[in-house]
This record gives C-alpha cells, structure tokens and sequence, in this order.
C-alpha cells in the first residue's frame, strides 16, 4: 500500500518537474545550444565557388581568403586589429566556439551552385551560407537559402540586381557594380582635371555576355548619361570564343578613345594580345576588375598589362596607409606563395561579417543570426578593405564601399585614384603599342 | 573593308588550326568508326606538354613542336590498346562513353596534377605581329596556321602516297575486305589512334604559342572540332580543312556583321543547314 503510494507521489514529482522545466529556463532562450553554456564546438558555415571549371584559378584565391580568416578567428591574434581576433580564439560569445567552414563546388554553373547550397542547409546544417563569385551562381544560390531561411551573406558578386530582389536573407558586404560604374566617370572626372584636354568624353564597351558582362555595360551606359560622357559602342562576346578579332574590330572602327572592359582572365589575355597586334591605340583602359585582378593576370600578360586601368576593391599597396592590410597580406603570403587580391580580400572580409554576426547572435540560429547581420556596425580600421565601413541597409547591401582604381606600373598593381589614397601618380594617356 | 579584310584574314588562320584538330577526329572515325569524345581534352595534354617542355627544359613551343606530335600520338596508342580494344566488344553506348569518361578523368588529373591555373608561353620565336597592307597579322597566329597547312599536306602525304596510308584507306573503305587483303586492322586502327592523336598534337603545339592554357581548354575547340568534322563529312579529311576555315571565317565576319556574341550562333546554323540539305556534310560520302 505504501510503496503504491510512494510510486504515485515519484510519478507525480517527475511529471510536475517536468512542466516546471522549461519556465526554469531563462525566458526567451528556446534555443537549446544557447541554454546554460552548451554551444556547439564547431560552427559550420557553407561556402560555394567555382572549385573547378574555368573560373577554378579565381576559386583557389576565394578559398585561401576564407581559410586564412577561419585560421585568424580560431586561433585568436592579438597584434591585429580584425574583429573578434582579441578573444583568445574562436567565438567568445559561444564559449569560444570554432567555425568550420565546408565548401562545395559550383563549377561555375548556376544550377549546381543551387543544389549544393540545399545539400549544405539540409545534410551539412550550415548556419550562414557564403558564395558564390559569379553573380549568375549567386543569384540561385541564394534563392535556395532564402527558400530554405538561412542567412547568406555574399562578399564578392557585384551585380546590382542581387539587391533588388526583397530577399530577407541576403546580405553583400561588397559595393556593386552600378558604384563601381559610377566611380570610373568619377575617376575620369578627375584625370581630366589633373591632365586638361587630354581626357575624352567618347567610351567604348568590350564586355561578356553573361550576367556579369551584361550589367557592367548597362550601369556604365546610365552613369555615362549621369557623367555627360558618350557611350559610342558596346561590343558583348561569348567567353568561349577562341578569336576575339572581330571584336576587336568593331571596337577599333568605334573610334573611341577610351575603352571601358569587363572580361575574364583568359579572354582579357587574348583581348590585350588582340588589341597589341593590330595596334589598336587608347588613351586609356578601364577594366571592370574581375579578369585585370586575377593573380595570373600580370605574369600572364606581362608587360603588355602595363597602364591598364581596373578598377579594384583592394590593392596591396593600401598597405602603406592602413597598417592591417600588410599585415594580413603577409600572412597571406607566407602561407600561399601569392598577394591577396580583391577576391581573396572580399571573401576574406566576408567571414569576419558572418563571424561578427554569429558571436553577437550569441547562437546558431538563423534567425538571431539575420537580426544580428542587420545590426553589423564594423568600421573602417577594422577592415582589409578602403571601406568606412561595414553597414547593411534594407536591401542587405553594404553602404559604406567604395571602390578605389589601380593602374598598372612595373608590373605592379598601383592604387592612382581617389586621389587621397594614391600611392602613385597616374599615368595618362597610355603609350601606344608601337612606342613602348 | 580594312575591317573586313583583316578579319577574314583573322578567321583563316583560326580556320586552319581548327582544321587541323578536326583531321585527327575526322581520321580516327573514318578508320574505325568511333567518335573520340576526349578529343579537346587530348588538345589539352598537347598543350600542357608544349607549356612544360618550355617552362622546365626552356624549349620553344615550334622546337618542341615534333617531341609533342610524338608524346601524343604515343598516347594515342595507349588510349586505343588501354581502353578502346576492349570496348570495342561492348555496345556503341559503351565506346561513346567510354571515350566521353576518358576526358572527363584527363580533364580532373590536369587541374589535380597542373592546378587549375592559367598557364601562358611568354615571348617565343614567334612573338610580335606584321602588317600585310592595311592587315595586322600575329606572328604566333600566322605561323600556327602554316604550321597547320604542312602537318596536313604531310597527312594527304600519307594517306595518299603511301602504302601505309592505303592500308588505313582500305580499312576506312570496308574492313573485312582490308583484312582479307592481308591489312593488319587491328594495326590499322592503333596507326590510326596514333596519327589522329598526332595531329591533335601538332595543332595543340601551335596554339600552345598564343593560347592560355588550363585543364578546360579543350572545351573552346572541343566543340568547334566536332562541329567541323560534321560540316566537312564524317572521314573525310579533305572536308575537315574546308570546314575548318569556313568556320573561321563565318565566326569571324558574323563577329563583325551581327553581334559578337552571336558569332558562333551563326557558325551553328549554318552547319544545321549544310546538315539538312547534305546529311553526309561537305565532303563525305553519301
């Protein structure tokens, strides 16, 4: 009789304990890693990029960018004044959590950047989803995030329609392409101040005819009006195309005297062999970077790649103006054999802005991860960029970034514009062919 | 007409190097009916090659130009007796796949073994450009083009003065009377993988000297080499070289007519159209 008792009176003080529970919690942290200090030991990102295909060289660079970062965050720096690099090591704010980041391969195709993007949110439980380059495989990559609600944070594509999509779960700490479009008028604006009569108001646009090509020319065409410059011709080719002398052609019979490009690696190499052979003369090329900043651009070219123009997100020599630039490019060095260059830099920067996201979420879930990327307030001296700053608006685009314009010079990339960041004078207009 | 002459002029000597590719496919299906998928990506390893002997041994692309026919047409012959002897046993499916997996394994092992880099041939012997009248020619370009036009006359050569060439013609024309005839087949058709694969090398070698180089390179020709061997007829080398430079120039001056990057677009309608109205392409047999 007793012990029946006994067994009801223990049944009934499991089952209130049980109610009590999860009131006993502390209100609001539902999340079961953020209860009582249990955080995960790793923290998985997703990454997906061009691994191999044609654009793998530029994967390469976007891979050695990221595992850099995950090296700095995880071990902890406390000579660099990056974010989060000061806690001794991992993510302070989740008991010093690592993040771990898995990558997958797009090829380069925008149907397989999505469908990997679903197998790292569903197999791999990635909490922010990175990627993808190409705006083209970003674009679908995040679709699939946004369907699934997960953060993605894009750090390298400039399209600027990846903005105009409403999408709640995009961010892009890069400028777009419409600012940088912007900044190659600003930036003749300026040269023709410093060199009088020298500068012409006539462009012409060589581009490719993927998404990338097609926005560049679009953005370039509405900033010309903007800018009162004349676009006298846009010239679109296939990336595959093994002959670019009819384009060339079309660009030579345009009679412009400066040339506006946006060209990948391969293609930009044969574009300038092109240009060189039939003696094509402009005063001057501006080059969409993508193909001008690969790091095999100039030991490919070589000295035919001299006074091109590309504008950049980031060149090395911002070092001699912000000390943390050299001193993560040496390290970047030292461990690749190879400069950062703005695609490794960007993707770099991207995973401080997911890192500095997740710690102040002070979880993995996606949605305090969201609410926390909305509230990203990183300023300028703690970034490898010539930014001030990093700040999303609506649309999740990055306010504070600019782009900066680089010129080719003894084989380096030398920063020329704006002007206050210039650590050399430009060279204006460039030599023709047969005078160098 | 500056404009257009130096544009035609462009696309021949495009054409000629396409051709040349395309006679190593062409004489590979003419011999043993087999369409050799891994085609562009046997471009590739020829280019590597030509890349390699220059960035290790200092050679230049044209001197390494015989060692690169020869290390391709060897492997040429390794592919045959390693992978397409045996299926020749199996279905059609089989040996198109069997060729198809081939370039996707060589595509893999070249950005596992080579990275996936941009390779590039700095200043060679062949390094500037001239001017023909108002005609920019590269030098790379033009030497390339006539290095096409040799390597194929000294293919006519062998095919058409030659026992051995006979011997591989008869094999084309109807195998079992070849072996009757007392012709080795079986010989033939590793000759055959030899020279087809010799060719890609040559025509590898020379673009080897403008070219970029990377393990997805072989995709640029890889299509358009099918495509010429179609529009010329299948076998038929004589219908490769025409369809080479008809192609060239198409692309080229459809470059320059209509957009750009239609060019190939029209290079594809018109192959669709040859096909309709001649199903055995240019030059082949009905």
């Amino acid at each position: 009789m007793i012990r029946a008792w006994l067994a009801h009176l223990a049944a009934v003080v499991v089952i209130a304990a049980a109610c009590v529970q999860p009131g006993a919690s502390p209100a609001g942290e539902g999340q079961p890693t953020a209860a009582a200090g249990v955080f995960p030991k790793e923290v998985a990102i997703g990454a997906v990029y061009p691994l191999t295909g044609a654009l793998a060289p530029t994967g390469v660079d976007l891979k050695n960018g990221i595992d850099l970062a995950v090296e700095l965050i995880n071990s902890g720096r406390s000579d660099i004044d990056l974010p989060l690099l000061k806690d001794g090591g991992g993510l302070r704010n989740l008991g010093g959590a690592k993040l771990k980041v898995i990558f997958a391969d797009s090829a380069g195709d925008p149907a397989k950047g999505q469908s990997e993007t679903e197998r790292l949110i569903t197999s791999d439980k990635v909490a922010v989803m990175t990627g993808a380059f190409q705006s083209a495989v970003t674009a679908t990559a995040s679709q699939a995030a946004e369907r699934l609600q997960v953060p993605f944070v894009n750090a390298e594509s400039s399209s600027p329609t990846l903005v105009a999509r409403d999408f709640k779960w995009f961010f892009r700490s890069t400028p777009d392409d419409s600012m940088f479009a912007e900044n190659f008028f600003q930036f003749l604006d300026d040269a023709a101040k410093r060199f009088p009569g020298q500068v012409a108001k006539k462009v012409v646009i060589l581009h490719t005819d993927d998404l990338f090509g097609s926005d560049v020319n679009k953005f370039v065409r509405q900033f010309a009006e903007k800018y009162t410059y004349e676009v006298v011709g846009s010239v679109g080719y296939k990336l595959t195309a093994p002959d670019l002398t009819s384009e060339i052609q079309r660009l030579k019979a345009s009679a412009a005297p400066i040339l506006i490009e946006a060209s990948y690696l391969a293609d930009a190499t044969l574009a300038i062999r092109t240009l060189k052979q039939q003696d094509v003369n402009f005063q001057g090329v501006l080059a969409m970077d993508a193909g001008f900043v690969d790091t095999k651009f100039i030991p490919n070219v070589g000295k035919d790649a001299e006074y091109m123009l590309t504008r950049e997100v980031w060149a090395k020599d911002l070092g001699t103006r912000k000390p943390i630039v050299k001193q993560v490019n040496d390290l970047f060095r030292s461990k690749y054999g190879t400069d950062m260059n703005g695609s490794s830099a960007r993707a770099f920067t991207g995973i401080f802005v997911i890192a500095d996201a997740i710690n102040r979420a002070r979880s993995i879930d996606p949605v305090k991860i969201q609410e926390a990327l909305k509230q990203t307030n990183i300023p300028a001296p703690q970034i490898v960029m010539p930014w001030d700053g990093i700040q999303f608006d609506a649309r999740g685009q990055n306010t504070k970034g600019r782009g900066i314009m680089v010129q080719i010079q003894g084989g380096e990339y030398v920063t020329v514009w704006p002007l206050e960041l210039a650590s050399k004078p430009l060279i204006w207009p460039m030599p023709e062919w047969t005078k160098r | 007409m500056e404009i257009v002459a130096q544009t035609v002029a462009s696309g021949v000597l495009l054409g000629l190097i396409l051709a040349l590719s395309a006679a190593g496919l062409t004489l590979i299906w003419g011999v043993m009916d087999i369409v050799n998928f891994a085609h562009g990506d046997f471009l590739m390893l020829g280019m590597y090659a030509s890349f390699f002997a220059w960035a290790v041994l200092g050679l230049d692309p044209l001197l390494a130009l015989p060692g690169v026919v020869a290390a391709l047409g060897l492997f040429g012959v390794v592919v045959y007796l390693g992978v397409i002897r045996p299926v020749l046993r199996g279905s059609v499916l089989a040996q198109i796949f069997a060729t198809f997996g081939l370039g996707i394994l060589l595509r893999g092992v070249a950005q596992f073994v080579f990275t996936a880099d941009y390779r590039q041939i700095g200043d060679t012997m062949a390094t500037g450009s001239f001017a023909v009248g108002p005609v920019h020619l590269g030098l790379p370009q033009t030497i390339a083009a006539l290095g096409a036009l040799i390597v194929s006359g000294l293919l006519f050569a062998l095919l058409d003065r030659t026992t051995v060439g006979t011997a591989l013609r008869a094999t084309a024309e109807d195998r079992s009377a070849a072996e009757l005839m007392g012709i080795d087949t079986r010989r033939m058709f590793a000759l055959a993988w030899a020279v087809g694969a010799g060719c890609v090398g040559a025509a590898a070698g020379l673009l080897a000297i403008y070219f970029p180089i990377f393990p997805d390179v072989g995709a640029v020709f890889g299509l358009l080499a099918f495509v010429t061997v179609a529009l010329g007829g299948f076998g038929s080398v004589g219908g490769a070289m025409l369809a080479g430079v008809l192609i060239g120039v198409v692309t080229s001056v459809a470059g320059l007519i209509f957009d750009p990057a239609y060019k190939f677009t029209v290079a594809y309608l018109l192959y669709l159209v040859v096909l309709v109205i001649r199903p055995q392409g240019l030059l082949g047999r009905a």
